[in-house]
């Protein structure tokens, strides 16, 4: 009878650990292309990281990664402690921990917006159907799209369908959350909605993987910008410092190029 | 002209009837069989997915007479397999029957399930997978709902090519419609009337699957 609370308790005490996601020496090909080249990456809790860096610079693969949606040829990943688990069950479990928003939205076109947000903690975490309706609806709330909770994702707007996306993965009370460019897909007058849906759950200290360009939201929000160039992280810096004094050659001409429209 | 129509000498119905025996049990077991097939296809596991393309090319590919005679011929005598026999009614060589059958078309039932499931974006099973939902899951939640609408037309081309094949059966002596209309032929001598009565039949049995799978194609597509 006591083994059980008192194991609880043990692991409660032990102290999180401070690296939520850990990177060593990531290799990953994608045939001859040498998409990550040695990556050591280390994110704390809490922390905001904005990964930049021109087209084809493996961005999206890093972050596919982590989750291991892509696998890695060498190296390890660790999330809280834990290596990345082989495909199963174990990476399931570990999957549900790590929230994704994808470019393209990817909500589930036969499912209503409510059940969109529901089904994660409904099947994965098996909680009470209604239960899992009533923090669905909170969620949509809080991302300002509760009212469109009985339709379906084509009928809303690409800034709309993104901020349900964010709330499908926030109902998985995820430790870390990727988002592959957000906001690359949608219109820009609806950017801004999204971003601003971000830059609250950084608020609230949500740690948090954000491959971007925008630069606004990158100074605001991220604790650190990572530059990526040919597989390789180039530089690591201070938003501020990264934008206003970036130290490498190719961080120079990248920023040249987006800041010239 | 349809005077050869002895009903007293020819049991056309019992024919026609083990016909549509030998069309639902195959098409059930069949779909049952292409449905796990077509998930070792998709599946994450590298010996699963070799399992399924073997199988699918070999059986796909052997033709459909071959395998209903290799089954009666292998399983019953060689290997002594009765096959439940004993239990009910059917014979053994339609038991027989069902399983080659069941073999054979489940090759298609998987494949158009799978060109199915190749029409829903990889980015539905990717997220689904990012919420830690489970491999099962991903395919009944998300994909195979989605896939449903492109597979039904493929899918009644196959049960109305598996009705239209179930003749194979007379192979192996199972007293079905092309059995029993051989049997007419030989004693009758009026080759015209009796094929144009057979070739009535099966359209009958044919055309309520084709018009069915049709209406719930369109009920699919209407949906949402
Ligand atoms: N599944 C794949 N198979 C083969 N090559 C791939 C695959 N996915 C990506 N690549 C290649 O790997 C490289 C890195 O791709 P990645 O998508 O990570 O870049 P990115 O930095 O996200 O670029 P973008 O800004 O265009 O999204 C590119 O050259 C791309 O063509
Ligand atoms: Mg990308």
């Amino acid at each position: 009878m006591s083994e059980v609370p008192l194991a609880k308790e043990a692991a409660d005490a032990a102290p999180p650990a401070e690296d939520l996601v850990v990177l060593d020496k990531v290799n990953k090909h994608f045939g001859a292309l040498h998409v990550l080249q040695d990556i050591n990456l280390t994110i704390k809790r809490g922390e905001v990281v904005v990964v930049i860096g021109p087209s084809g610079s493996g961005k999206s693969t890093l972050c596919r990664a982590i989750n291991r949606l892509e696998t890695i040829d060498d190296g390890s990943i660790t999330i809280d402690g834990r290596p990345l688990p082989e495909e199963g069950r174990e990476l399931a479990r570990l999957r549900a921990d790590v929230g994704m928003v994808f470019q393209s939205f990817n909500l589930f076109p036969h499912r209503t917006v409510l059940d969109n947000v529901a089904l994660g903690p409904i099947k994965v975490r098996g909680q009470d159907k209604s239960l899992a309706r009533t923090r669905a609806q909170a969620l949509l709330d809080r991302v300002g799209v509760g009212n469109q909770a009985g339709k379906y994702p084509a009928q809303l707007s690409g800034g709309q369908q993104q901020r349900v996306a964010i709330a499908r993965a926030l109902a998985m009370e995820p430790k870390v959350m990727l988002f592959d460019e957000p906001t690359s897909a949608l219109d820009p007058e609806m950017i801004n909605e999204v971003l601003e849906v971000m830059q609250q759950l950084a608020r609230e200290g949500m740690t948090m993987v954000v491959v971007t360009h925008e630069m606004g939201f990158a100074r605001s929000a991220a604790n650190r910008v990572v530059f990526m160039a040919d597989g390789r992280i180039v530089e690591e810096a201070d938003p501020h410092q990264f934008f206003d004094n970036p130290r490498s050659d190719r961080a120079k001409d990248f920023l040249s190029k987006i800041l010239a429209h | 002209m349809f005077d050869f129509l002895d009903l007293d000498r020819y049991d056309l119905f019992g024919a026609f009837w083990t016909t549509v025996q030998l069309t639902v049990l195959s098409g059930i077991g069949s779909l049952i069989w292409g449905t796990i097939l077509a998930a070792m296809r998709v599946s994450p596991v590298p010996i699963m997915r070799a399992f399924g393309t073997v199988y699918v090319h070999v059986f796909r590919n052997t033709p459909l007479t071959l395998i209903i005679v290799a089954c009666s011929q292998l399983l019953a005598y060689t290997l002594g397999m009765t096959m439940w026999a004993d239990f009910g009614t059917q014979s053994l060589s339609f038991r027989l029957a069902v399983l080659g059958f069941v073999l054979y078309t489940s090759t298609f039932v998987c494949e158009a399930l799978r060109s199915g499931i190749n029409t829903v974006p990889v980015g539905q099973a990717e997220a689904a997978r990012a919420l830690g939902l489970s491999f099962t899951q991903v395919l009944t939640l998300i994909v195979l709902p989605q896939a449903f609408r492109a597979v039904v037309a493929p899918l009644a081309n196959v049960l109305i090519a598996l009705t239209k094949n179930t003749t194979v059966a007379a192979a192996i002596g199972v007293a079905e419609a092309a059995l029993l209309m051989r049997d007419m032929i030989e004693q009758e001598a009026q080759l015209v009337p009796i094929a144009i009565l057979f070739a009535f039949g099966f359209i009958v049995l044919t055309l309520p699957t084709g018009l069915f799978l049709g209406w719930v194609a369109k009920r699919a597509a209407v949906k949402r």
